[in-house]
């Protein structure tokens, strides 16, 4: 407890022990999170679980992230409070005119360097398996346009197509490997699909490629995320889940109610074929793929 | 020293320099690559001439010596011109030019007859050191 | 007219001397006929004072805050329900492109680099003015009618920019973007782009050459070595972001392909120029903002900044990671180097925390005064912090991609340059007494911290929840969602508190000027140059000067007795000493 007289200790021994212990502590728990998230129950803290295997060790990141994010935090707003309230004027006393404390400002610039490469390590390790593109079991070119996306499924004629608040469905099989090949017609678009954690630009000139393995059928709703225009707002999708089975029978129906006709008109109008082709990764525009 | 002033921007440019380079050869990426050369050269032209002047001048100004009084830095700091037309006749000319691009061609006649103006006015008065 | 200014040789006396009454009686003038120059409209036309330029920007900047905000509230009354017809789709699009547009371009920039800036780096070095003053009055030109030119776009058919104020290519082209606003877009932002690369140009030579003696460049106040980075900044990004408006121009109008891929254009290439200048622009905007609250907090705790060359590392290493990160706003395009531009964004965050423990740090164990500008330098600090630490997450692209483009960005960056405009509240109720003569009142400055420090967060918190939920960016219209309309709800209940707080703010202007309070030459016993003149500065700014021995040339003077600060040689000893006779 201070006493009446003007705070005469500087940043040395007490404080500077307080206070590294204090960043022991956050270091300690940044790097303990993911050992703690095995084994209880973390919150949330606001975001999806995601709704595959890659989706869900993007929940854990986050919450990775949001642990550390909260101890830092709280502690260095905790310093600014009690700074504030426990040093206002208490007289005219100069206070002693303290202007560096080497030891001390050396902590504070190696211990965040120390959380900020186990922060990337561990985004370098979830990344990999968010953008990992192994060989699919099922592929679905999407087309996004001024407003509304077009789904082709190469190798069959099946189509679906939808502007705005048609709000088109992307049908795809739960439990397999499925690959998006994603470009734009006009301008720039954003595939998002909040409840699988993801989201990608889909382009004109540039096609990007991703994999989903959804583990459960149902319904996800997604939206246009890169503003495109007049009614980027309403560009509304869907993203529906099923069965493999169900997926099969879905796609041997909807092949059998496409005509030859309606499919290459189809595709003149926007611009991508439905005809067979095996769609190349691309080289140099997909960083960070194995 | 001049010498502290050429190395802030030596050093910036060196790590600018660096930075190009590993990206660059990672990444592959043209647009960034050029930007970042340069930024390594915007560096290292100020900065090789600051050095170059702290070499010729052995770099001793009062403003340099941690000793120095106010006595040292007595007379004449600089011209600075206490009041002149010129800037906003020139500013208006490329208010007018800007407008060009969008509204017609024919801004570019007061655009031109302004900037022109201003040009040699500004020319006048540094020649003349008084208002013209 | 041309002046040979001579520096002030005056030297102190030992004990202070009164200076308000010293108004251009000795200047060492060669030739000096001030009082047979121009009046009225034609004086301020002509003037080249770097402090009348420094008040100019800081008026028309602060009148760009407001436009900018009153779009914010409207954008906000349209969004607290979920299909509002308050607005059309096609006016929402402007709206929230020129709020964005006028916010960054015409308020944050002008206001960071060329307001208090101009006015304060030449007082805090000792000089007379800036090194280039008829330069200096043109940026302010180029920067007035650049701003007119921007909302010249209301007026036109077609209305106003609408594609955001990032302008992505291909939506910015001649067949997306039809129409005179885009255009008059692209020429407000050459026309404000030259006016910020000649302040960068003025301010560099400034610094570099017109110290006064003994002002060696680790004695220069953090305020003044943080503008001195930012010219370097502005040097090196303002140029880039000129030649893509070029760019974007004659594809617009001249048949060029650049980023058009009919033509065999990329369109991923404006992203990369855009963001090249866009990510130092805003260190730009953020560093003479710290720079502010490096001044506010060590006077208001009446103790010195607490590492010092720690704050100036910070600060270059700041700039030198700027220019290397640029893509992390380009995460989703699936198209560039992730794990670089995710470490150096990480990176970035060090540097940053050192400046928030040394503000910390200027606090401890001083005496504080809770006035105005010390509430919203802290305010700043806090709302920092917090925007601080969710930029965090989106330099991770697992993170990145679910967040981009939702209101979590939103959230992030408003938390961020929200606290700029606290910290530029701290900078106008701190330095406000130097340049008027007259203080600001506390208690409408501190209702009026309230409000815009609680409406921050009220705005800020719930659009992160809202964002993680899912809802994008830049909608007009929203998906029929209840929990999403509450958040929203809040969100704009945020946006009308941060709108009463800034009124406050201007009632507090008007009545300070009806009510005066007299300053005096140093009203918080401040240790930099500029509190050594009188209230406002003489012309030419210093009758007299006081020995410099360490970042305090002020505080050393009127405190004999306290052991000098000094970098260097003379640490330690006192100030007296070296006092000329």
């Amino acid at each position: 407890m201070e006493s009446a007289t003007p705070p005469t200790e500087s940043l040395g021994t007490t404080k500077a022990s307080r206070r590294l212990s204090g960043r022991t502590k956050a270091l300690l728990a940044a790097l303990a999170a993911p050992l703690l998230l095995a084994s209880c129950k973390v919150p949330s803290f606001g975001a999806y679980e995601g709704a595959s295997k890659a989706g869900n060790d993007t929940f854990k990141l986050w919450q990775g992230f949001s642990i550390a994010a909260l101890v830092i935090g709280l502690f260095t707003l905790a310093l600014i409070v009690w700074a504030a309230l426990r040093y206002r004027r208490r007289g005219d006393q100069i206070p002693k005119q303290t202007q560096y404390n080497i030891s001390l400002e050396v902590i504070y610039t190696v211990v965040p360097i120390v959380i900020v490469i186990a922060l990337f390590a561990a985004t370098v390790v979830v990344q990999n398996k968010v953008l990992a593109n192994p060989t699919p079991n099922a592929t679905v070119n999407v087309t996004a346009f001024q407003w509304g996306w077009k789904f082709t499924y190469p190798g069959h004629k099946a189509y679906v197509v939808g502007q705005t608040t048609q709000t088109p469905e992307l049908v795809m099989p739960s439990n397999e490997d499925v690959r998006f090949n994603l470009v734009s017609s006009d301008v720039v678009h954003g595939f998002y699909v909040p409840e699988f954690n993801f989201s990608r630009y889909a382009q004109p000139g540039l096609t990007n490629t991703f994999t989903f393995n959804i583990d459960k059928p149902g319904l996800y709703k997604a939206q246009c995320t890169q503003l495109c225009g007049l009614y980027h707002s309403l560009m509304y999708f869907n993203v529906r889940v099923l069965t493999p089975a169900n997926y099969k029978t879905w796609l041997a129906n909807k092949d059998a109610s496409t005509s030859a006709a309606d499919a290459a008109a189809n595709d003149a109008a926007t611009g991508i074929q439905t005809n067979p082709h095996t769609p190349t990764l691309p080289t140099k525009t997909d960083y960070g793929v194995n | 020293m001049l010498k502290q002033e050429s190395l802030i921007l030596l050093l910036l440019g060196l790590f600018f320099g660096l930075m190009g380079i590993v990206y660059w050869v990672w990444s592959g990426e043209d647009g960034g690559g050029v930007m970042l050369l340069g930024a390594f050269l915007l560096g290292m032209l100020p900065g090789f001439y600051y050095l170059w002047w702290y070499r010729r001048t052995k770099g001793n100004r009062p403003e340099d010596r941690e000793d120095a009084t106010v006595a040292d830095g007595a007379g004449v700091v600089d011209s600075f011109p206490s009041s002149s037309i010129w800037p906003f006749v020139f500013g208006m000319g490329c208010f007018f030019a800007v407008l060009a691009l969008t509204f017609g061609n024919w801004f570019g006649v007061p655009a031109g007859g302004l900037l022109i103006w201003a040009m040699a006015g500004f020319t006048a008065e540094s020649r003349r050191g008084g208002n013209v | 007219m041309t002046d040979l200014i001579e520096r002030p040789v005056t030297a102190a006396p030992i004990a202070p001397a009164h200076h308000g009454d010293d108004h251009g009686d000795d200047h060492g003038h060669v030739d000096h006929d001030e009082h047979h120059g121009p009046s009225g409209l034609l004086k301020w036309l002509t003037s080249t004072d770097h402090k009348v330029i420094g008040m100019n920007y800081l008026v028309t900047s602060v009148v760009m805050l407001v436009i900018g905000g009153a779009f914010a509230e409207i954008i906000r009354a349209q969004l607290v329900s979920p299909t509002s017809t308050l607005v059309s789709l096609s006016q929402y699009n402007q709206l929230f492109t020129m709020h964005g547009s006028v916010m960054i371009y015409l308020f944050a920039g002008p206001f960071a680099f060329a307001s208090l800036a101009n006015y304060f780096v030449p007082l805090q070095i000792g000089a007379p003015d800036m090194a280039f003053p008829r330069l200096n009055a043109l940026s302010y030109w180029l920067y007035l009618s650049g701003s007119i030119t921007m909302l010249l776009g209301f007026l036109v058919a077609g209305g106003a920019a609408n594609f955001g104020w990032v302008g992505y290519a291909p939506l910015t082209s001649a067949a997306n973007a039809p129409g005179s606003g885009a255009d008059l877009w692209i020429g407000a932002l050459m026309l404000t782009g030259f006016s910020a690369i000649f302040s960068g140009v003025n301010i560099v030579a400034t610094i570099f050459y017109l110290r006064a003696p003994g002002m060696t460049l680790f004695r220069m106040p953090i305020f003044t070595w943080n503008l001195l980075v930012v010219g370097i900044l502005i040097l090196l990004a303002f140029p880039v972001l000129t030649a893509g408006l070029v760019m974007l121009y004659c594809d617009r109008h001249f048949g060029t392909h650049i980023f058009s891929v009919q033509g065999g254009g990329v369109p991923l290439l404006w992203q990369h120029i855009f963001w090249f200048w866009g990510h130092p622009e805003v260190y730009i905007l953020a560093l003479p903002f710290f720079g502010i609250v490096s001044e506010v907090i060590p006077t208001m705790s009446k103790k010195p900044m607490f590492g010092y060359k720690g704050m100036v590392f910070a600060t270059l290493t700041i700039a030198a990671l700027s220019l290397g990160v640029w893509a992390h706003h380009m995460f989703t395009t699936g198209a560039v180097l992730l794990p670089f531009f995710s470490i150096m964004s990480l990176l970035i965050a060090v540097p940053t925390g050192i400046k928030i423990f040394n503000w910390i740090g200027s606090m401890w164990g001083g005496q504080l005064h809770l006035n105005t500008a010390m509430l919203f330098s802290i305010g700043f600090v806090i709302t920092f912090l917090i925007g601080g630490l969710t930029g965090i997450y989106l330099a991770s692209p697992p993170l990145d991609f679910f967040t981009h483009d939702t209101y979590f960005v939103v959230a992030h960056f408003h938390s961020v340059v929200i606290a700029l405009v606290l910290g530029g509240m701290a900078g106008i109720y701190y330095w406000g007494p130097k340049m008027t003569g007259r203080m600001l009142h506390e208690s409408w400055g501190k209702a009026s911290f309230w409000f815009m420090f609680i409406g921050t967060q009220v705005f800020t918190i719930p659009a992160y929840i809202v964002g993680l939920h899912g809802m994008p960016r830049r909608m007009g219209v929203y998906p029929n969602n209840p929990a999403w309309q509450t958040l929203n709800i809040w969100e704009s209940v945020g946006a009308l508190m941060l709108g009463i707080g800034t009124l406050l703010f201007l009632v507090n202007v008007v009545v300070s000027w009806k009510k005066p309070i007299i300053a005096g030459d140093n009203p918080w016993d401040g240790g930099g140059l500029e509190w050594f003149t009188s209230s406002p500065p003489p012309h030419h700014n210093f009758v007299s000067l006081p020995p410099i021995r360490s970042e305090r040339p002020t505080w050393d003077y009127n405190h004999p007795d306290a052991p000098a600060l000094g970098h260097g040689k003379h640490a330690g000893e006192s100030s007296n000493e070296k006092a000329p006779v």
